[in-house]
């Protein structure tokens, strides 16, 4: 792509996309920082993460004014008007993120005086570093601009939504064992879940960096194997 | 999720059976003025009763496109006019075709505004007085009046009708032009940046009653802004060094266009 003639306009349209960068790699952190506290409750990592998410927001608010000016002052068109609409909806999922990440952090305490099955552990480590990989994997594809490893990424969603149906599971079995387990296993089951929504947020921004850069829409039926509302509603029934 | 999708195709099936009557149809025109050679091969097609824009980098083309849709080139020597294009399948550089009334038809509307050094009531009575589209006085105030508020103007006029039109801001005299324009009955408007001369107010009043003119009229507009383009018009064609570079729906223009020069150009790259 070529350069703008207004040197300015170019500048400010890679301030907004450094922006996106910057909370791309927070968003990365927050997720792996939270986690690894969760594991191994570690309370001055927790904290870490709870304060990292004030940065996001900061972040977010810059990147929201700069490009609202930034439509002002340019008036962008195609690909450009592009890159700032993606870019503000691609901010408000990467905020989530980090919202879900503090949330996380958040249960350290509460779950730190149970000890963790060790499987149990595992299980939520693995699907922590599938979610990790997802997020940080489509910001990095997106400042490469390779759309075609976009498309494939978004398909990594599915792979965490069978990964937290697991988990539902197991996390059943342990607090149908023990009853004593119920509320560390239901922190850990809305960690899980935080986990598996992340993956969402990381979908999003998947399909709006492959439309900032082709113009074009993904299909909207991407398969979806969030199977706990249906087994738990017909345990219920 | 399924069922919106169904009703996006069902929207898009309608519009696809509303394609409008194609109203002016240019083939390989081209330009020459002189020895150098302007335009090469354009094919546009003017859709009925919509805003179709024309835009590109100066030197492109564009005017001189819209110049042959009416034969304004007629009035420069040394230019010479090939290819074809018609009004309604019927083709205007036939030597039976009358290009006075082909002008009655085909209306213009200038970058500057350029009203005659007359009344405003003269300005548009002077049309339809010599085409013989009235038969009395009463007739020619009805013309008169209509026409003014077609062009939103006559609320602003229609008590110093007696005045010259020279006397009124440049949005109303871009107005009165426009009015003068209707009031012979065009069936096509052509607009070669209409509101390059005006403020933004007066430049909002002017799109405003494009959008209006185009209910009963088919209207094409040069224009070097963007943002006017995408606002306006309903297609889009971008000209290049004399050639068609790209047409198609405004909408998809100015977010998705396919061609590396009409992204480069929208997008203010250099090309």
């Amino acid at each position: 792509m070529g350069e703008h003639i207004v040197t300015s306009f170019g500048e400010e349209l890679e301030g907004v996309d450094r922006l996106i960068r910057e909370m791309g790699d927070l968003a990365g952190t927050m997720v792996a920082d939270a986690t690894r506290a969760l594991l191994s409750s570690d309370n001055p990592l927790a904290q870490r993460v709870v304060s990292d998410d004030a940065i996001m927001d900061a972040k977010q608010r810059e990147l929201d004014d700069r490009a609202i000016t930034l439509i002002a002052r340019r008036q962008p068109m195609a690909q450009d008007l592009r890159a700032v609409i993606g870019a503000i909806r691609m901010a408000g999922d990467l905020e989530r993120i980090g919202d879900l990440a503090k949330n996380i952090a958040k249960r350290v305490g509460a779950v730190g005086q149970t000890t963790t099955p060790k499987s149990l552990s595992q299980s939520i480590e693995s699907m922590a570093e599938m979610v990790h990989a997802q997020a940080s994997g489509i910001v990095d594809r997106y400042v490469a601009r390779d759309a075609a490893a976009l498309k494939s990424l978004r398909a990594g969603d599915e792979k965490i939504d069978i990964k937290y149906t697991a988990i539902f599971r197991e996390l059943l079995t342990y607090m149908m064992e023990d009853p004593r387990n119920i509320t560390a296993c239901t922190h850990l089951l809305f960690c899980a879940k935080n986990l598996e929504r992340i993956g969402d947020h990381a979908t999003n921004i998947a399909e709006n960096a492959y439309y900032v850069m082709t113009g074009e829409q993904l299909p909207i039926n991407r398969p979806k194997l969030d199977e706990t509302a249906v087994s738990s509603a017909a345990s219920e029934a | 999720m399924n069922m919106l999708t169904e009703a996006g195709v069902e929207q898009q099936l309608a519009d696809q059976g509303n394609t409008p009557a194609i109203k002016m149809r240019g083939k390989g025109v081209t330009v020459h003025y002189g020895d150098k050679q302007a335009l090469f091969g354009v094919d546009l097609d003017v859709p009925e009763k919509q805003v179709t824009a024309l835009i590109g980098p100066s030197g492109c083309g564009k005017s001189t496109f819209l110049r042959c849709l009416n034969r304004m080139n007629d009035t420069i020597p040394i230019c010479r006019v090939g290819g074809d294009i018609t009004l309604d399948g019927e083709d205007i550089y036939d030597p039976k075709i009358d290009v006075v009334e082909l002008r009655a038809r085909v209306g213009m509307v200038f970058q500057k505004p350029n009203p005659f050094p007359k009344s405003i009531y003269e300005n548009i009575a002077y049309g339809p007085r010599i085409h013989g589209l009235t038969k009395n006085k009463a007739e020619l105030d009805a013309v008169v009046e209509s026409s003014l508020r077609k062009a939103a103007l006559w609320d602003e006029v229609k008590d110093r009708l007696q005045e010259p039109g020279t006397g009124l801001s440049g949005g109303q005299q871009q107005r009165l032009c426009i009015a003068r324009a209707i009031a012979v009955s065009p069936e096509v408007i052509l607009m070669d940046e209409p509101c390059s001369a005006l403020d933004p107010i007066a430049t909002a009043k002017v799109e405003e009653l494009i959008d209006e003119l185009r209910q009963n009229y088919t209207i094409v507009i040069v224009t070097h802004s963007m943002q006017q383009a995408a606002r306006v018009s309903q297609r889009t064609a971008m000209f290049h060094l004399g050639y068609l570079v790209e047409e198609g729906a405004t909408d998809k223009m100015f977010t998705n266009p396919d061609d590396k020069r009409t992204q480069d150009y929208i997008t203010g790259r250099f090309g």
